[in-house]
């Protein structure tokens, strides 16, 4: 979810973050719709500007930004409709960075096997030389980023990147399943940086985006530099009391982060049962069509019978398959999430028992001497207070985010088992057509009577041994 | 005895309607035995409408609990002018009775197919499925079986005029000591000895031979299939009722959200549902397994009609055997020679000859026992004939029967599996809108 950043603020170049006016104090009268003002679904009337005038539509984002800047932002965006049409994050109505993952590509050297990807970049931000970029990543360089963005980016969440370390000889890393899986998180990570207000200006992203190759080295040393200095801070401040709503973001956590765990329990306990269930379906089959062998006027219906459950073991299948493609990975991502999310607001109650312990020191040492409050408090305050701001921001678009792909998810769920009884029902729908066809088929038709029927059976009786006697 | 062909309005039921439920399809397998008129049926309805408890002593004295069942007669012709319809005549039985009924029509009529009853205990459960034989569902089941069991009888061109049966539907007392009065229990005896007994037949019919070998086939396919689809509804079973986890921890985690809240919370409260419809689902499974089972019972039928028919033809082969041993004893004795070693040809070889009268007298003996001999195997001779005609018509009318009856089955089984995916499509239509407010 963004708030409609005015186009002003990219042009201005780079600027602290503490500077950067926040993104929900610009413009706290319009409340976002969220989920129902994004593009998502395509065609959505209010954002269709074919002849560049505004509309009269039910979003007060939108309503409130009149300037030309806006206007023309919405254009740009237009141009790109179609390619957002799909894309989950498209919510906002002025982005300028687009991101893909895609086309990934087996790497084989005398050291290692690895995997690259394209990383496809359309933007039209002048922070970027090009309007264009595609170049190819491994995992390798996506952690990179990641690292990047935690060091120089303390205070906002980051999303979370796949498992990094798999068990060889338990996953296959190079299977067509485990490669899909991997790159659509990929693809989901990237965006959700590149659509974060703060995050896409990062100057990391813009090296991943478009270097031709990653200069590594200069991160690593930047990376034990930051090390040190965040251990430094973390060091011998204990918190007080955290306030009520971060309280409160904590417990969510916890609780949510549980619930997640027993739905991926239960997903997965159903995708056994389905297996076993399956496998019974298969015999189920082929003793239907094992009996037709040994039938005339049933041999159809039987062996119709036989295709129709097999139709739905191949149902059953692919729903399961769905399942465990596309539902237990985000599933397990948002899990990751969560603990991201955690990890963050432990760092603030970091920052903010920084605070109170220097504050503590320093009220005692005034006391004293009568020295005024030191910078160093001051700028500690300050930290905490932009800390506490970013994390309720990022809360909020975190939980916009959630919202948003749960609803995806579980709608994806419903139409997967909907999908897969519309194809069973189908199947024996038509198997139902053709046995009543038949049937009334044979009713009509004419047969010869039992009469006639004894008698020329009778004619072909086998003789029955030697038969003496008038016959 | 052709069916009729029945009135436009039930074909236009049946065509492309994939919406007759499976009770309905049921009813018309029970339609087209009344439709089949006999004169039984012409005069009245049979039903076994209900089924009680009883307690009490049986023949060694002991308390025991039994169901009996209740069967109903109602005039056919039904309402009297303007007037209410007639009470139906009723009569309580326990299913020993119906057993004893059974047995008595094996006997006495071999060469027919007699329906089966259904099954004494529960065979094929799969596990949430009572195998007591006191569990209402079973007995509910049962009582649909004798009521089918009746039905059969009294549509069979042949069975249908039986006394005995007749009494069984109209006199409550009395009717044991009947059955029992026709001495059709000595018959019993030679029934078991031709069931067990290894008969080894010279000329086999062949007809007989694909008919028990089919028999056969069917009773092991059948067998397979009962058993594999027991598993499979255990394994439905399993798939439905984990759901219902869902909709538990929806409730638990609506209790966290916001905007959430509510389109989680009714999501759960479907994922119940859905997890509780598969119980009528199974349940009404359970008929299409009954269906099967009356066929496979029905095997055991075809199979004894098979081996009585073995027995006549071994007992034909055997005299005719005989006969022609006889006749080649005389021929022997007229000519002198012997060509068939026995004790007499030896004893007058070593003591000497017989006396001419001796001979002769044995000669007579001989010429009577043949005359007896060709009798009987004459009389075997129509006996086995007549049998093939009765049994070859009644077994082409049971494979008619068979064909359109399982094909039946085989619908209203689709028909259920239909309504089960309409449900599920339903369930998870209401749970994604409770998805979309979410």
């Amino acid at each position: 979810m963004s708030v409609g950043t005015p186009r002003g603020l990219a042009s201005s170049g780079q600027k602290p973050i503490t500077e950067i006016p926040h993104p929900l104090s610009a413009a706290e009268e319009s409340l976002s719709p969220g989920p129902d003002v994004s593009i998502s679904s395509g065609g959505d009337k209010d954002l269709e500007l074919t002849n560049g005038t505004l509309v009269e539509n039910s979003s007060p984002a939108s309503a409130s930004s009149t300037s030309t800047s806006a206007l023309l932002s919405r254009l740009q965006v237009e141009d790109n409709f179609e390619a957002d049409a799909a894309d989950l994050y498209a919510t906002t109505e002025t982005r300028d960075l687009f991101v893909t993952v895609d086309d990934p590509k087996k790497h084989v050297s005398t050291m290692e096997t690895y995997i690259t990807y394209r990383v496809s970049t359309k933007t039209t931000r002048i922070e970027f030389d090009l309007p264009e970029y595609s170049v190819r990543r491994r995992y390798q360089d996506f952690d990179w980023l990641r690292v990047k963005l935690e060091e120089t980016q303390p205070t906002n969440l980051i999303p979370p990147l796949p498992e990094k370390f798999v068990m060889k000889g338990v996953v296959d890393r190079f299977s067509e399943e485990f490669v899909e899986t991997r790159m659509k998180a990929l693809d989901k990570f990237l965006k959700r940086v590149a659509d974060h207000p703060v995050l896409s200006f990062n100057p990391h992203l813009n090296a991943f985006l478009t270097a031709k190759d990653l200069n590594k080295r200069q991160g690593l040393a930047l990376l034990t530099k930051m090390g040190e200095s965040v251990k430094h801070v973390a060091g011998g401040y204990k918190l007080r009391a955290r306030p009520p709503e971060f309280n409160a973001m904590g417990e969510y956590l916890d609780t949510f982060s549980q619930k997640l765990g027993t739905i991926d329990r239960i997903a997965q306990r159903i995708l056994r049962e389905q297996s076993e269930y399956l496998t019974e379906l298969r015999e189920y089959a082929s003793v239907y069509s094992s009996w037709a062998g040994s039938e005339e006027e049933l041999q159809r219906p039987l062996e119709g019978v036989a295709g129709c459950v097999t139709t739905c073991c191949g149902a059953l299948e692919d729903l399961s398959e769905n399942m465990s493609q596309d539902f237990l990975p985000v599933l397990r991502e948002y899990v990751l999430y969560t603990e991201t999310m955690k990890n963050v607001l432990r760092k603030r109650d970091q920052s903010q028992a920084e605070y109170e312990g220097r504050l503590e020191a320093a009220v005692l040492r005034k006391q004293e001497d009568r020295t005024p409050m030191p910078l160093e408090v001051e700028k500690c305050q300050d930290k905490m207070e932009c800390f506490n701001a970013d994390l309720k921001a990022d809360w909020e678009r975190w939980q916009c985010n959630k919202r948003q792909d749960f609803k995806q998810l579980l709608i994806g769920m419903a139409d997967k088992n909907i999908n897969y009884y519309e194809k069973c029902q189908t199947a024996w729908e038509s198997l139902v057509t053709v046995l009543q066809d038949k049937q009334t088929e044979d009713k009509t038709r004419k047969r010869p009577t039992r009469q006639q029927i004894s008698t020329a059976e009778l004619c072909s009786c086998s003789p029955v041994g030697q038969i003496e006697g008038g016959v | 005895m052709i069916m009729a062909d029945s009135g436009s309005s039930e074909e236009a039921a049946v065509i492309g309607n994939t919406d007759i439920t499976s009770t309905e399809s049921e009813n018309n397998i029970i339609n087209t035995m009344v439709e089949r008129g006999t004169s039984l049926l012409k005069k009245m309805e049979i039903s076994v409408a209900e089924a009680e408890k009883r307690t009490g002593k049986n023949t060694v004295n002991m308390q025991e609990t039994y169901t009996v069942y209740l069967i109903e007669i109602r005039q056919a012709e039904s309402a009297t002018e303007g007037g209410t319809p007639a009470a139906p005549d009723t009569l309580w039985r326990r299913y020993s009775e119906f057993e004893l009924l059974r047995t008595y029509l094996l006997v006495t009529y071999p060469y027919i197919i007699i329906p089966p009853l259904p099954e004494k205990r529960a065979e094929f459960v799969w596990h949430k499925l009572s195998a007591d034989n006191l569990d209402p569902d079973f007995v509910e089941r049962r009582r649909v079986g004798l009521e089918n069991f009746l039905l059969r009888v009294a549509s069979h061109p042949v069975l249908s005029n039986d006394n005995i049966f007749f009494h069984f539907l109209t006199e409550e007392k009395g009717w044991r000591e009947a059955v029992l009065d026709t001495g059709f229990q000595d018959k019993v005896d030679s029934r078991l000895k031709s069931l067990s007994a290894m008969l080894r037949v010279k000329s086999p019919d062949r007809r007989f031979t694909a008919l028990k070998q089919y028999s056969d086939e069917l009773n092991a396919v059948v067998s397979q299939l009962l058993r594999v689809r027991a598993r499979v509804a255990d394994r439905l079973y399993g798939v439905y009722k984990v759901h219902g986890n869902y909709g538990r921890v929806f409730s638990e985690w609506s209790a966290i959200e916001k905007e959430m809240g509510d389109g989680l919370q009714s999501a759960g409260h479907h994922m119940d549902t859905y997890a509780a419809s598969i119980d009528d689902i199974l349940e009404e499974e359970e008929h299409y397994a009954d269906q099967l089972k009356e066929y496979l019972f029905y095997t055991d039928a075809v199979r004894s009609v098979c081996r009585k028919h073995e027995l006549m033809q071994y007992e034909l082969e055997m005299a005719s055997q005989d006969l022609a041993y006889k006749k080649q004893q005389k021929e022997e004795l007229v000519t002198g020679t012997v060509r068939i070693f026995s004790l007499k040809g030896m004893t007058s070889k070593l003591f000497g000859s017989e006396s001419q009268e001796q001979r002769e007298s044995r000669l007579s003996a001989l010429e009577q026992s043949i005359e007896e001999g060709i009798e009987a195997v004459m009389e075997k001779n129509t006996e086995c004939r007549d049998f093939v005609r009765a049994a070859w018509e009644d077994i082409e009318r049971f494979k008619e029967q068979k064909d359109k009856d399982l094909r039946e089955a085989l619908i209203s089984y689709a028909i259920m599996q239909i309504s089960m995916c309409k449900k599920g499509i339903q369930v998870w239509s209401n749970a994604k809108e409770c998805f979309n407010k979410m």
